[in-house]
């Protein structure tokens, strides 16, 4: 564990000299690599830690990065004051919906958010005057941060965005081992337990629904910032399902994996289109591959070769049996 | 009153063909236990299908109407076949993410074979006329329509209540293990009711096309629209499903006659309504 907030600072410090020696196309790939990473984060929350899946999670990223562009256009040009009012809004968002959806189970809280998010998708798609309606939301200008310093330029819009993502994985990495974390997971792995201990899990439920769907909001707040345009093809369902893919192909429940699988799907995109237009095909095969062959997604991977390396090294030392290859053909079955 | 009635027919046969489209994926949840969100896409290649064979073959519509659902069935059973099949075990959820992938790929297929724009079918010549009712000219294609959706909810509530298949679909519906137990090849049965769900799929998608078109993303849209209709109907139950397809089919054209700049909301908001109130749908037994 003492590992960890090493390889996270190294890891950073290669993150903030990366515009140093790649170009600024690059540079807005990992821009937009963290900006859904923090999305997909957000949406592990509910799906990894709490074991709800969601099938309307674009609703509270497009809350925040309309609530955000609104106020960038309207009110201020501070960015912790439209960050904030992104924020707030994706949070009473996620009060509303969460109330709605959490007393309901599997399937139909999948099917709940999935008509939440909907209804404010139409809400934005058709309410032409406030948000631009099909047009979508543009003409946002770059914000300042403290007096002069301005997000003019897009490496600073990386900077920004790379150190929210830090400060979001370091209380993240706090929280999945604080008392509230291991609720979440209590109701994941049994629900109708963790209520006859005596938590209100619907509390907690509704809790981590509102942590999770504010976080959304953050990233779309991002996103505003760093796009200067959002429109309602962003908050239409499809784009719940693929930040659900995104989460699934990562490993479902860890810290680093909805960010890994989040670079995973930019960049596979990125590949891809150069190539050819039809991206989509390549990563629903891809995913497919991941749920037949890696139901724990890229970390999952990770971690099964890691246990099969110091498993070999073990072997060597001790007994080369038999023991081992039942063990190994039972992980791969 | 007479947009009112017109308004009524448009709804009526608009209920009847998202009855026909929302049936399969109703069965087909109900015993496999597995939302087919590639279902959509299935709807959209009868679409395309029928098109190329209609404009672009010049086969008439009855032939298409024949052959499209039988190709559509065979992709399907394919499908469950070599993918579904072998992830019974990795569970439902998983096997939902599949089809979800499956409907990615259908998305791209689709752009390659038949492009970009908006396609239209016409409908067949017999039926290419109005006919009046009350001094309204109604299109005879959307009559027919509603026909053919009252003799397919018929023929489907027939076999469901009254037929041995049926019984064990609803046998299956309640508890697959006891099906199984009680000599019942399951895997088999799983297999035909996918075989079926594709073939109101593909006869969906040729009857759809020339009253709302085919064109690229429709499958997405098809699909919540049989979401909605699957939720507020209830699983596996033809009778639900007919109901709520009619009530979203009304709804829907009303909200768009009366309020149009609500339509889209209303529908879902139906939609959260039901799964607040009835949970199990307007019919339907609580599973899952």
């Amino acid at each position: 564990m003492k590992k960890g907030p090493i390889k996270g600072t190294l890891l950073f410090l290669l993150m903030v000299l990366v515009p140093f020696f790649l170009s600024i196309y690059y540079v807005n790939i990992l821009s937009e690599i963290l900006i859904l990473g923090v999305f997909a984060v957000s949406l592990n929350i509910l799906v990894g830690q709490t074991g709800m899946v969601s099938l309307g999670h674009a609703a509270f990223f497009g809350a925040g990065a309309y609530a955000t562009g609104l106020a960038a256009i309207k009110f201020s040009t501070n960015i912790f004051v439209t960050l904030g009012i992104g924020l707030l809004f994706a949070f009473l968002l996620a009060l509303i919906i969460g109330l709605l959806s959490t007393k309901a189970h599997g399937f139909y809280f999948l099917m709940l958010t999935l008509a939440c998010s909907q209804i404010f998708y139409s809400l934005v798609y058709q309410w032409t005057t406030v948000t631009g309606g099909s047009n979508g939301l543009s003409g946002i200008a770059p914000l300042d941060v403290f007096g002069d310093i301005r997000l003019s330029n897009q490496v600073f819009v990386y900077y920004f965005i790379l150190v929210v993502m830090a400060i979001l994985l370091f209380l993240l990495s706090r929280f999945l081992h604080s008392p509230l974390g291991s609720v979440f997971i209590g109701i994941k792995e049994n629900e109708e337990r963790m209520k006859s201990i005596g938590y209100n899990t619907a509390l907690y439920k509704n809790i981590s629904f509102l942590i999770s769907g504010t976080m959304g909001g953050l990233a779309g707040g991002l996103y505003v910032i760093f796009n200067g345009f959002i429109s309602p093809t962003d908050v239409y369902w499809t784009a719940s399902g693929s930040v659900l893919i995104m989460v699934l192909i990562g490993g479902v429940g860890t810290l680093w994996g909805p960010v890994i699988g989040a670079a995973f799907i930019v960049i596979l995109e990125t590949i891809v289109s150069s190539y050819t237009e039809n991206w989509m095909m390549i990563i629903g095969t891809a995913f497919i591959l991941f749920v037949i062959f890696a139901p724990n997604g890229i970390v999952g991977i990770f971690n099964r070769a890691k246990r099969i390396v110091v498993k070999q090294q073990k072997i060597e030392h001790k007994e080369p049996n038999i023991i081992p290859i039942k063990q190994q053909t039972k992980m791969d079955g | 009153m007479s947009a009112l009635l017109l308004q009524m027919m448009n709804g009526l046969s608009y209920g009847m063909l998202l009855f026909i489209i929302t049936c399969g994926i109703t069965i087909v949840f109900g015993i496999l236990g597995v939302l087919n969100l590639a279902h959509g896409s299935l709807y959209v290649l009868g679409s395309y299908v029928g098109y190329s064979l209609i404009i672009k073959a010049g086969l008439p519509f009855w032939v298409a109407l024949m052959a499209v659902p039988l190709l559509i069935a065979i992709i399907g059973l394919v499908l469950e076949v070599v993918i579904l099949r072998p992830t019974y075990k990795l569970g439902h959820l998983s096997q939902v993410l599949l089809t979800f992938g499956l409907a990615y790929i259908f998305h791209d297929v689709f752009s390659m074979m038949w492009g970009k724009n908006i396609l239209v079918v016409n409908p067949p010549d017999v039926l290419n006329m109005s006919v009046e009712i009350a001094g309204n000219a109604i299109p005879a294609y959307r009559l027919a329509l509603i026909v053919i959706g009252i003799v397919i909810a018929i023929f489907l509530w027939y076999t469901q209540e009254k037929t041995k298949w049926g019984a064990v679909i609803r046998a299956g519906l309640s508890d697959k293990e006891m099906v199984g137990g009680l000599g019942v090849n399951i895997h088999f049965v799983f297999t035909c009711v996918f075989f079926l769900g594709s073939l109101m799929a593909g006869l969906g998608g040729v009857l759809g096309s020339p009253v709302l078109g085919v064109y690229p993303g429709m499958e997405f849209q098809i699909l919540i629209l049989s979401l909605v209709v699957l939720v507020v109907g209830g699983l596996g139950s033809v009778t639900g499903t007919f109901i709520a397809s009619l009530l979203v089919g009304f709804v829907e054209t009303f909200s768009r006659f009366f309020l149009p700049e609500l339509s889209l909301i209303i529908t879902f908001a139906l939609m959260a309504l039901v799964l607040v109130i009835r949970p199990q749908g307007l019919t339907g037994r609580r599973v899952v």
